[in-house]
This record gives C-alpha cells, sequence and structure tokens, in this order.
C-alpha cells in the first residue's frame, strides 16, 4: 500500500468532521477508537514506505517524520481505548469539542511531522495551540479557565517569537545566491551559503519559541496549570503528543544548524537548555502535593532530558529520538492512571489521595509502575533511552554534563518518589460519595495495560526495523555518520 | 528610499505610542485596527510590480488585521467590561517612556545588522522591531486580558513588517494561514475572555492566582 504524507493528515482530520457531525452525546465517544485504530493503521502502513514527498516539496515523509507520527498514533490510540469509558463517567457534558478537538489535534501533528517548508509547519502547530486549549476548559471550573487562558496567551505569544524566528532564517538564505526561503530541504542544502548572524539570531529566538511550546524551563510556567486542570487524556496527548510536534520542529532547526556547519553553536546552548530545565523540574517536584502538577514537571524534565541528549549528539541524539517515543507513551500510563485515581478520591492533592492501593489496586499498580519506568528503572524503555544518553555523555567526554545528569535524574527519582508514595502507600481516607468502584473497570485499565506492555517491550527488544528507523532520524539531523 | 512607504511607517510607530499612552480600551482597540490597515496597504507599497500574490495578502491582512479583528475585540470588550479603562501596572508616562526607548533601541539595532544591500536604507526592520517590543510591553504590563489579546495583536503585527521583506520564501498559501491562525486565536480567546467574565465576575488577570506554587 502507498501511503503518501497527506494520508496520515487527512484520515484522523476526516474522523475529526465524523465527530463534530455525530449528533449523539453517547454514541460519539465510539469514534474515537475506531478513528485511532485507522490511523495507527495508517501510520504502521507508513513505515514500510520510503521516503515519500508531495506538494512540490512542501510535505515529505521521512525517518524523523515516521518516528514523530508513529509515536502520536500509538499514544492515541491507547488515550482513544480508555476515552470511551472516562466520557461515560462524564456523560453530563458534551463531549463534541473533546473528541473533535482530539482527532484535529493529531491530524495537524501529522502535518507538522511531514511538513517541509517551515512556515506551513509554523501555521500547523499554532493550529495544535487552538485546538487544544478550549479542551483543557473541558471540566467548566474557574480552574481550568485560568488555565486555559495562561496556555492559550503564553503558548500564541511564544509561537509567534517562532514565526519571527523562521524569518530570520528565511532573512539568512536571502545573503546568498539563492533567493529566500522556507522550504527546508532548500534550506539544508544551501545551508554553506546561509548568513550566520542571522542564523544564529533564528536558532536562538526559535529555540525560544518552540521551547516555549515544548515547555522548556524558564518558559514552562503554563505546563504545571494546563496539564493539572486539563482531562487525564488530553494531558496526556499534551505532554506525549503535541511536545512531540515542538521537538521536531526544533530537530529541523538542528539540521539546518548542522548543515551549515554551526552545531558547534547550537550543541552547548541545548545542553545548558536541557539541564535548566532539569534542574527547575526537581526543585519544584519536592514536596509537590498534586499529582497531575508533579507530571507537568516531570514533563518538564524530560523535554530537558531531550534537549540535553540532542546537544550532546552522536549516540546521545540516537538516545533521544528513542526517548522521544519512550516518554511520549510513559506519560500516557501516568496520565491516564492519574485520572483514575482522581475521579476514585474527587481529587488530585496528595492531602486527599492517600493507600490508593487499598482503594483502586489496578490504578495505583498501573500508577507505581507508570512512575517506576519515567524515573529510568530497568526493564522499561526510559531506562534504555536515558543510559543510551548518558553512556554516550561519558563516552564524549561530557563529564560535567553527564554527571550533573545523573545527579538530577536522581533528585527528581526522589522528589516524585515521596509524593507518588504518599499517594499510593497508607491508609485510605473513608469512603466518599465517589464512583470508587468505576475507576479500576477493565475499560479504564485494560488500555493502560497495553501502554505498560509497549514501554516494557521498549525496554526489553527494540526491533531492527525500529533501530534502524531512528538511525535514520539521527542521520537526518545530523548528516551521515 | 520609498517616501510612502516610510510615511505609512512612521504611522505605524506613532499607533505604537498612541496604544501605549491611551487610556480607554476602545481606542487603543481602534487603534490596532487602524495599525492593521496600514499594514495592508504595505505589501503593494514594497513590492512594486502588481501580483496576485501582493494583491492577496493585501487584502488578506485588510480583511484580517483591519476589520475582523477589531470588531471582534470591540464585540468582546462590549460583551464583558464594566469599567473601560486600560489599568496598568505602570503609569502611562512611564509606558511612553519605555516605548519610546524601545523605539530609539531599535533604530540603533537595526542599524548594525547585517542587511541584505537592498534593504540596507529601509525603515521596515527598525519599525518591526520597535513594534514587537511594543507588543511585548502591552503583554507584561497590562492587567485586563483584553488588552493582553491586544499587545498580541501589536506584537503580530511586527512580525508582519518583518515579513514584509520575504516574499520569495512566504508563497500566498502560507501567508493566509499565518492571518487564518491568528483570526482563530483572537475568536477564541474572544470565548475564553467571555467564560472568564462570567466566571470571575472580571478580566482583571491580577485575580489570576489560585494556579501558582
Amino acid at each position: 500500500m502507498n501511503i503518501g504524507p497527506l494520508d496520515c493528515v487527512l484520515v484522523p482530520l476526516a474522523f475529526a468532521i465524523l465527530a463534530f457531525v455525530v449528533p449523539s452525546n453517547r454514541l460519539r465517544p465510539l469514534v474515537l477508537p475506531a478513528g485511532a485504530l485507522a490511523n495507527l493503521a495508517v501510520a504502521i502502513a507508513a513505515l514500510a514506505d520510503g521516503t515519500r514527498s508531495t506538494a512540490g516539496g512542501w510535505l515529505v515523509l521521512d525517518a524523523l517524520g515516521k518516528l514523530v507520527i508513529l509515536t502520536v498514533a500509538l499514544l492515541f490510540f491507547f488515550c482513544a481505548l480508555y476515552a470511551p469509558g472516562y466520557l461515560r463517567v462524564r456523560a453530563d457534558r458534551s463531549n463534541r469539542q473533546l473528541c473533535g478537538g482530539l482527532f484535529f489535534q493529531v491530524a495537524m501533528l501529522s502535518l507538522v511531522a511531514t511538513s517541509h517548508h517551515l512556515g506551513l509547519l509554523w501555521v500547523a502547530l499554532e493550529a495544535t495551540t487552538l485546538s487544544s486549549a478550549p479542551l483543557i476548559y473541558f471540566n467548566r471550573t474557574p480552574k481550568a479557565l485560568e488555565a486555559a487562558w495562561k496556555y492559550l496567551l503564553i503558548c500564541s505569544v511564544g509561537i509567534a517569537l517562532a514565526l519571527l524566528g523562521s524569518f530570520f532564517l528565511a532573512y539568512a538564505s536571502l545573503h546568498g545566491p539563492h533567493s529566500s526561503t522556507l522550504l527546508f530541504d532548500d534550506l539544508v542544502a544551501n545551508a554553506a551559503s546561509l548568513s550566520k548572524p542571522w542564523l544564529h539570531a533564528a536558532f536562538v529566538t526559535l529555540l525560544v519559541g518552540y521551547g516555549t511550546k515544548m515547555g522548556l524551563a524558564p518558559m514552562h510556567t503554563w505546563k504545571p496549570d494546563a496539564y493539572g486542570e486539563a482531562p487525564g487524556i488530553l494531558g496526556a496527548m499534551l505532554a506525549g503528543g503535541v511536545t512531540s510536534g515542538a521537538v521536531i520542529a526544533l530537530l529541523r532547526l538542528l539540521a539546518i544548524m548542522h548543515a551549515a556547519g554551526e552545531a558547534g553553536f547550537a550543541q552547548p546552548i541545548l545542553v545548558v537548555m536541557g539541564l535548566v530545565s532539569m534542574v527547575f523540574a526537581a526543585v519544584f517536584m519536592v514536596r509537590q502535593k498534586d499529582i497531575k502538577r508533579m507530571l507537568a514537571y516531570s514533563s518538564i524534565e524530560h523535554m530537558g532530558v531531550l534537549i540535553l541528549g540532542f546537544g550532546l549528539g552522536g549516540l546521545a541524539l540516537f538516545g533521544a529520538l528513542l526517548h522521544l517515543i519512550c516518554n511520549a507513551l510513559t506519560k500516557g500510563i501516568l496520565f491516564l492512571a492519574t485520572g483514575n485515581l482522581h475521579r476514585a478520591y474527587g481529587s488530585k492533592s496528595t492531602d486527599v489521595v492517600t493507600g490508593a492501593l487499598d482503594r483502586v489496586p489496578i490504578s495505583a499498580s498501573l500508577f507505581l509502575v507508570g512512575f517506576l519506568a519515567i524515573t529510568g528503572s530497568p526493564p522499561f524503555g526510559p531506562f534504555v533511552s536515558e543510559f543510551t544518553i548518558l553512556r554516550a555523555a561519558f563516552a564524549s567526554d561530557h563529564f560535567v554534563a553527564g554527571g550533573l545528569f545523573l545527579v538530577l535524574l536522581m533528585a527528581v527519582f526522589l522528589g516524585m518518589g515521596s509524593t507518588v508514595l504518599l499517594a499510593v502507600h497508607g491508609k485510605a481516607p473513608p469512603e466518599t460519595a465517589t464512583d470508587a468502584a468505576s475507576a479500576d473497570t477493565p475499560q479504564l485499565t485494560l488500555p493502560i495495560v497495553g501502554l505498560v506492555l509497549v514501554v516494557t517491550c521498549l525496554g526489553v527488544w527494540l526491533p531492527a526495523a525500529f533501530v534502524q528507523l531512528l538511525e535514520q532520524a539521527a542521520a537526518s539531523v545530523e548528516g551521515p555518520r | 528610499m520609498n517616501p510612502s512607504l516610510d510615511a505609512v511607517l512612521v504611522l505605524v510607530v506613532l499607533l505604537n505610542f498612541f496604544t501605549l499612552g491611551s487610556s480607554r480600551v476602545s481606542a487603543v482597540i481602534r487603534a490596532t485596527g487602524t495599525q492593521g490597515v496600514l499594514l495592508a496597504a504595505l505589501p503593494f507599497l514594497v513590492h512594486e510590480p502588481l501580483s496576485t500574490h501582493v494583491v492577496l495578502a493585501g487584502l488578506g491582512t485588510l480583511a484580517v488585521k483591519g476589520i475582523a479583528l477589531p470588531w471582534l475585540l470591540m464585540r468582546a470588550m462590549r460583551d464583558v467590561t464594566i469599567r473601560r479603562e486600560v489599568e496598568p501596572l505602570i503609569g502611562f508616562t512611564t509606558s511612553l517612556l519605555l516605548g519610546g526607548a524601545g523605539t530609539g533601541l531599535a533604530l540603533l539595532f537595526s542599524g548594525g545588522l547585517p542587511l541584505a544591500p537592498e534593504h540596507a536604507e529601509s525603515r521596515l526592520v527598525p519599525a518591526a522591531f520597535a513594534t514587537v517590543f511594543t507588543g511585548f510591553l502591552v503583554l507584561t504590563t497590562r492587567r485586563k486580558a483584553i488588552t493582553q489579546i491586544v499587545g498580541y495583536l501589536i506584537l503580530e503585527n511586527g512580525i508582519f513588517l518583518f515579513g514584509l521583506l520575504l516574499l520569495d520564501a512566504l508563497p500566498v498559501m502560507v501567508e493566509l494561514g499565518v492571518l487564518l491562525d491568528l483570526l482563530v486565536g483572537v475568536f477564541v480567546m474572544g470565548i475564553v475572555l467571555h467564560h472568564i467574565q462570567r466566571t470571575f465576575s472580571t478580566i482583571d488577570t491580577a485575580r489570576f492566582s489560585t494556579l501558582k506554587e
């Protein structure tokens, strides 16, 4: 089967329209698993094909794009399986926006991943911001409103800066013998003739812009609010999906920097930014009572890990690309399991949520597994990817960065662990009028088990074809090794 | 050198100052709308031979920045505001002084930039940076949610000015996509604003302090 880049966008878009037109609030959630399955099938079929391009080189399905599309599709598939069970609990409010919005988000992320025109990439990434903001307000609480506003404004301003950075990049290409362009392949091919000062300005501006969207410290302030108030499914999609879109935008930029011979300018900045994000996360994770906000800081930490890996380069870049998918899927486990705890207790603060292993044993165990996985315990995927980055850091004589990385991972483990243990152990408070029984139903736990299986698989056995995909993706950033 | 282009750019920068010194929300919105109309004229002045690209970019800008966005904001304001003053965190005089300093810096900074020879004399670049700076100033020093949207629009206007240097890099499709994102963005912000007013009975973002560490 021939899967072009446009198919990856149009399939979820068609389901978005379907979700918007289905009139029944009860039947609409069923569109999610059906559409997510179709989307996953397209993403997997796309893996088999070579690099394909359409629309005059604007849309290209390359290794990096396939990796992001696969990540988003896998995560979305399990979230969509979880969704009907969740939305049945929330039957009192319309789920039209949520169902349609999630499909639209996935479609736009596919567009981001396949777009080789940096202007189009920007348009699609901004579209993910705009479509996510109303979904954060799904629970209709004042706090959710505050979170939606901050998310909308901070991310829009951040991404406006990214547009300015894209213009700088186009201006850099004006200085050579060629006309100004934002086509990725042209920029890479003519990278040597790009004006260096403009290229540097573009790099810094784009890093701040897309870094805001990723949630790198210190531009992360919207993240704890948005992730804290969003429904679990959306939290998972934001932390694993939308951030991957911003990551691929930065990787395209990094590829241009490498091609221009300016990696020496870009990489130290990335290493420092990565470590700073990890420090922020480690500090704010301590004594964090709100479980969902804790997950947001964990997301900030792992964005830092990714950027650190990109900055170290070589084997660490390979590890970071593996970490992209490992982190996304593990965030899925954590957000969905936290959603179950949240509903069982009617709260997401550890003041109330204690003894979850007694109250909702399956969800609490899954939450515990997710915590172990995200903090890099074997045998899960993040262990392999973080270990790869660590090994690469020491092998390439980055002893300071590698040492700090290790210390910060430990600090985060301790900070996150104290909150997690508080939530799962101890004595559960007396049962209140919440739906504790409904939290551990198979519909709300089996999708999480599925994610655990995939994350474990990534930790113990990587298919050769997948390793090859990662290598191709790394080569597309740094050039063939 | 193009005298009519320079005249328009001077007006754009003057409108920046007007926004910083004005105390009424409606006046600030109208100023942004006027700025949008002026921006719509710029593609015709910068790129002399008329092409479909130029016409579409100009008309699209006029429709979105000149008409639709100010209309959306005016409607949102009628919906929500009880008190129609801007309520800045810093005084108007300080705002104006900061704006003046920023514009001066933008002029100095642009003089030192390695611009392509054909743009060396152009006032577009300093005007763009001055407007971006004004946008940030409004975003950070105004408390009302609606004036923060205005700040975001001024920021986008500044970025648009810089984009005028790059006709080849921005195909019409992308340019219209950017405008569409902006339009939808402000539309969504307007909806959120409406909910904020209904929930909190105010659009003062200083009240937004429940979510913090």
